[in-house]
């Protein structure tokens, strides 16, 4: 079964849509009618754009595009954790932190799936290679951000309770104890209940996709649950390393709690 | 406690405070007073090892730099004037081997099965100076250790603690406010005044 082809003219008559539904909040002044028409315009850019680079990436095809590639989403993606965190560590760790827990779970998952479970040659393939990466750092993205957001906030609003422990002669790590366990799974939770309701609640995008795309359900279902299973251990790292890190830096080496290394955003 | 030693503050700055020297001897009950604002709270947090300051201090043999900070802060234990409670019932934020007698401070033993949101600011005072002291500190710091209690109340607590300080041979710091109390129970008594302690 081939792809029906889509063409522009047919995406201008559900961008007809989008403007009814723009110009509907518009009168019943919900003031939402200018953001829904920018970020329905930044869509089209944007998808544009990467439709662009994907395709000039897939017939160059080399190691070096694609680590460049996969290099310059992780850095929009740390810079994203940043800006979603409300009171966020100072001294460029709050991006230091996002991003290198970020690179070490997504980018060791991806590649351990790439080499040794799928298995395209070159491993590399970036037809392979950039929509698993991208489907990792995004959900990574989400529960580092969540996580870390979850942590610094916690620790801002129980800081005289944080105290009050070191002084009856607690560790630091037993301190924050409660608050990094709270952070850890608020990070991870979205993922969870993900898997739990795939299939029954939510047909999953990218398996979506694929059978749209013509593949046969039964393939599509095997990759969206490898998909499911790598994001998941790829959010669970990268929650759990960025959260360890983050409490570590809220207190200095005499285990003093360290709030004046957060600001507000 | 067979190991009882003097706390000492040399050359300590903290805030407007410059060059604080200062010897608590094992047993003694120092007391320090001043308006509000003028550093009594940040010079216990200081002692506790909980600000960022300039100067030396140590208990005995131990110093303050060269052990981890939750060590220091189990020896020198400082007790806020409001105290903080994380877990649902009184007993979880007592030591699990330790148990002290609490009917001194006016409380049965079935205390340590209440929840924590039925204290009363007072209830939470006394609890929060008896979970300290059951942590067997080698030194103490007092944050206005009474300002939440009705006056019998006071007058208890004052002789609890006066007691366990002399048995234990504990050196003691102890912010205060009431002229009265002070000459109760201070062997000795400084107020703070500018960026320096004066004796009175």
């Amino acid at each position: 079964m081939d792809v029906i082809e889509l063409s522009w003219w047919q995406l201008g008559l559900a961008s007809l849509l989008v403007i009814a539904l723009a110009a509907c909040t518009h009168f019943t002044r919900l003031g939402l009618g200018r953001d829904i028409l920018i970020a329905a315009v930044r869509t089209v850019l944007q998808l544009a754009l990467i439709g662009l680079v994907l395709e000039a990436l897939f017939s160059v095809g080399s190691l070096h595009w694609v680590a460049l590639m996969a290099v310059a989403m992780l850095l929009i993606a740390g810079r994203e954790v940043m800006a979603r965190q409300k009171r966020r560590l100072s001294g460029g760790w709050a991006f230091g932190i996002g991003t290198l827990s970020m690179f070490v779970s997504s980018f060791t998952v991806t590649v351990l799936t790439l080499t040794v479970i799928i298995g395209p040659d070159p491993w590399y393939t970036p037809q392979y290679a950039i929509p698993l990466l991208g489907m990792m750092l995004g959900n990574t993205m989400t529960g580092v951000a969540l996580g870390l957001d979850r942590l610094t906030d916690g620790v801002w609003r129980q800081r005289q309770l944080i105290e009050n422990r070191l002084m009856l002669g607690e560790t630091w790590s037993q301190a924050v104890v409660d608050i990094r366990r709270d952070a850890m799974r608020s990070g991870m939770i979205p993922m969870i209940n993900a898997m739990a309701t795939a299939g029954v609640v939510s047909l999953p995008g990218m398996m979506t996709g694929q059978i749209l795309a013509g593949s046969p359900p039964a393939l599509a279902v095997k990759y969206q649950i490898l998909v499911m299973f790598t994001i998941t251990v790829g959010t669970g790292f990268g929650t759990v390393a960025a959260v360890a890190a983050g409490s570590r830096r809220l207190f200095d080496e005499r285990e003093r709690l360290r709030t004046d290394r957060l600001h507000t955003a | 406690m067979s190991d009882s030693a003097s706390l000492r503050l040399q050359a300590v700055a903290i805030g407007a405070l410059r060059d604080i020297n200062l010897e608590v001897r094992p047993g003694e009950l120092v007391c320090l007073s001043g308006p509000s604002g003028s550093g009594k709270s940040r010079l216990l947090r200081t002692v506790a090892d909980l600000d960022v300051h300039d100067g030396e201090i140590t208990l005995g043999d131990l110093r303050q730099g060269q052990v981890a900070g939750h060590v220091w802060r189990s020896a020198v234990m400082l007790v806020p004037a409001e105290s903080q409670w994380w877990a649902e019932t009184v007993g979880e934020h007592f030591p699990g081997d330790a148990i002290i007698d609490l009917t001194p401070i006016g409380f049965d033993a079935d205390v340590v099965e209440w929840s924590v949101s039925r204290l009363s600011s007072g209830e939470k005072q006394r609890l929060a100076l008896a979970r300290a002291v059951a942590r067997a500190p080698r030194a103490l710091l007092l944050d206005e250790p009474t300002a939440n209690l009705d006056p019998d109340n006071i007058q208890r607590i004052e002789r609890w603690l006066q007691g366990i300080i002399r048995e234990r041979r504990l050196p003691v710091l102890w912010v205060a406010h009431d002229q009265a109390q002070i000459r109760r129970v201070a062997d000795r008594h400084f107020r703070l005044r500018g960026d320096t302690l004066e004796r009175s």
